[in-house]
């Protein structure tokens, strides 16, 4: 090993011991733990045993949790495309100094805090609130019908605050887009609307599809919006696992779901990577 | 009336005024140039042209319509941007078929009329392409191929030719010539760089500061300069400031040509010449550069530094530090009487 080398490795090493002891460590305690038994009377056993992961993968209690976690993750991920990514082109076109003010409107749910946000919806949410009246007076429903403890509200809830990384991401991939290339298709004779869709949207989509993969995984890990807004009715893999540790006390079978959560996002988002390089490789120099 | 038509144009910015009583009439057919340094106005000539710049005032006619009110999609014009602006997204093809499917032609009109206009370019085997898999003077063809390939009523190029090399320039000036001349198309190019200007156009617009300066043929705006600012922006010139004599008009004492009045002469340096008969300016020869084709000398006089290209033709020239006579004919030099701007 040469001098630089060492001094390479010399250079990594706090960032590598800060991430091997505060990253690496309680996952891999956590994997380890998913795989101990466990018993109402004795607590955790230390055994080693696929009991908690064949009881999740049999029981259609968890299979619905599991489910309509990623429900509520693809629905979140879809709405915040459809809202993120006009706002995103919107964004672009804008003046100064509309532009900077729109930009802190956007990112504003990012900078209150989680806690006092999900409360302010579940007091629009809640059957007195503000969405559910206004739906009802809009004739929509024939009563005021409260969204809380609902993936309805759940999702929304989300959006509203998933939605600025997605807008953010489009953004990044709109800079890189020559505006030229907007005047070039309208002198050629495209209208507006077909400028969008066919000059526009294509050259936003790596940063769609990579807000995606970043809104679809907080989404699905989400922990505060969906134990504040869905309760303990409602429950998605995060909430699930953190009832297993703190209320049934059965550590080792919230550790077995927290792992499957994780394996599963992990597995969807390294999926959606590949689709992503292989179709856009040659289209977009990384 | 000409084909396309531009009166009194102007157009400001708040207080800045970027183009200013611009009158300009193109023919059809024709290939003309908009020359000037940078910020002079020629993009926001082409843009007012093009209708993504409204002008602040004065009218634009193309075959006697009126196109102010006209979007520029609606103007069917081709447009060769600097940047080129391809679709990354599409293939070549796909890139040169876009025009044709906004104006809905049919498919099999749509692929026959595409592989045309990629083999007028020199590209017939690289529709399946994506642009960054292209050459700089690749992706600039397709450009040219994607405008062409609608038949614009006017083809405007903006500095197409400012990304190429030295060598793919002078070749891509060639091409786009013999592809305009075979098209037939009228066209309007925007450019900074003069030789592009004189190698390409029927007529050159020069422009200094939001105005024309002269519009001509190539030869007449270098040959005939309307103005100091034409004589000394394209190409390179002398100026020596001349008084009237018995004998005619005298630099420092040397009568160089017929005239009254006091004025200043502007000569070329290719026109200047070395003479021996001992009628002319005396100077000492500063510096002597070899330059390829030609030389360069700078020679002191006592009329101001005067330079001089001479070509490489095997002929003597004088070395460094020699004295020499300076001498040109009357009818190369120009004048402009002293009293206005030198
Ligand atoms: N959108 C704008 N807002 C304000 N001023 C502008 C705008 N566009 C152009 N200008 C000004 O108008 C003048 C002419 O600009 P223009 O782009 O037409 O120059 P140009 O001749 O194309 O120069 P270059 O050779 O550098 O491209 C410049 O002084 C420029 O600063
Ligand atoms: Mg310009």
């Amino acid at each position: 090993m040469n001098a630089q080398a060492r001094q390479g490795w010399l250079l990594v090493a706090p960032a590598t011991l800060l991430f091997v002891g505060i990253v690496a460590t309680p996952l891999a305690m956590t994997l380890l733990l998913s795989f101990n038994g466990w018993s109402s009377t004795q607590g955790i056993v230390p055994t080693l045993t696929v009991q908690n992961y064949a009881e999740i993968l049999s029981d259609s209690f968890f299979a619905e949790i599991f489910l309509r976690t990623l429900r509520i993750a693809l629905w979140v991920t879809l709405i915040c495309v459809l809202i993120g990514a006009p706002e995103a082109y919107i964004l672009r076109r804008m003046r100064e100094p509309w532009r900077s003010s729109f930009i802190l409107v956007v990112i504003g749910p990012l900078l209150v805090s989680v806690v006092a946000r999900t409360l302010g919806w579940a007091l629009l949410l809640g059957g007195n609130g503000l969405i559910p009246l206004a739906l009802h007076r809009l004739g929509l429903t024939s009563s005021p019908v409260s969204l809380m403890f609902t993936e309805t509200g759940v999702v929304i809830a989300l959006v509203h605050v998933l939605v600025p990384f997605m807008v953010l991401s489009v953004w990044a991939s709109l800079a890189r887009m020559d505006p030229a290339t907007e005047r070039a298709a309208q002198s050629l004779g495209a209208s507006q609307i077909t400028i969008f869709l066919r000059i526009v949207l294509p050259q936003a989509m790596p940063g769609i599809l990579s807000g995606g993969i970043i809104v679809f995984s907080l989404a699905a890990s989400a922990f505060a919006t969906p134990a504040i807004i869905g309760g303990r009715r409602l429950k998605v893999a995060s909430t699930l696992a953190y009832d297993e540790f703190l209320n049934t006390l059965n550590w080792p079978l919230g550790a077995a779901i927290a792992v499957l959560l994780l394996v599963g996002i992990v597995a969807i988002v390294v999926g959606w990577n590949r689709f992503i390089e292989r179709r856009y490789s040659q289209v977009f120099a990384s | 009336m000409p084909y396309l038509a531009l009166e009194n144009i102007r157009k400001a910015y708040g207080p800045a005024v970027a183009v200013d009583r611009l009158d300009l009439g193109v023919e059809k057919g024709e290939f003309i140039s908009l020359l000037g340094p940078s910020g002079c106005g020629k993009t926001t000539t082409l843009q007012m042209i093009a209708g993504f710049v409204e002008p602040t005032q004065g009218a634009i006619a193309l075959d006697g319509i009126d196109l102010s009110r006209l979007a520029p999609e609606k103007r069917g014009l081709g447009i060769v941007f600097q940047s080129y602006a391809l679709f990354p997204h599409m293939t070549v093809a796909a890139n040169v078929a876009f025009g044709l499917e906004m104006r809905r032609v049919g498919k099999a009109e749509i692929r026959q009329r595409v592989e045309q206009a990629l083999a007028m370019v020199g590209l017939a085997d690289k529709g399946g392409r994506y642009p960054r898999q292209m050459s700089g003077g690749q992706q600039q063809r397709v450009a040219l191929a994607r405008a062409l390939v609608i038949r614009p009523a006017i083809l405007l190029l903006d500095e197409p030719l400012s990304n190429l090399d030295a060598k793919q320039r002078e070749e891509m000036q060639l091409e786009l010539r013999q592809i305009q001349r075979q098209s037939g198309t009228t066209t309007v190019l925007v450019t900074h760089d003069q030789q592009e200007a004189l190698a390409l156009s029927d007529r050159i617009v020069v422009m200094n500061q939001g105005r024309v300066e002269q519009i001509g043929s190539p030869f007449d705006v270098y040959e005939r300069p309307g103005s100091a600012f034409v004589a000394t922006f394209l190409g390179r010139t002398n100026t020596f400031s001349a008084e009237p004599t018995p004998r005619g008009l005298a630099v420092a004492g040397h009568v160089m040509m017929p005239g009254e009045r006091p004025a200043t002469i502007s000569i070329r340096p290719e026109k200047v010449d070395f003479t021996t008969d001992g009628d002319g300016l005396p100077g000492r020869v500063l510096t002597r550069v070899f330059q390829g084709n030609h030389w360069l000398l700078h020679v002191e006089t006592p009329g101001g530094l005067c330079l001089v290209i001479r070509p490489n033709d095997g002929r003597p020239l004088p070395g460094e530090g020699e004295t020499v006579v300076l001498a040109f004919r009357a009818r190369d030099a120009s004048l402009s009487l002293a009293g206005s701007t030198p």
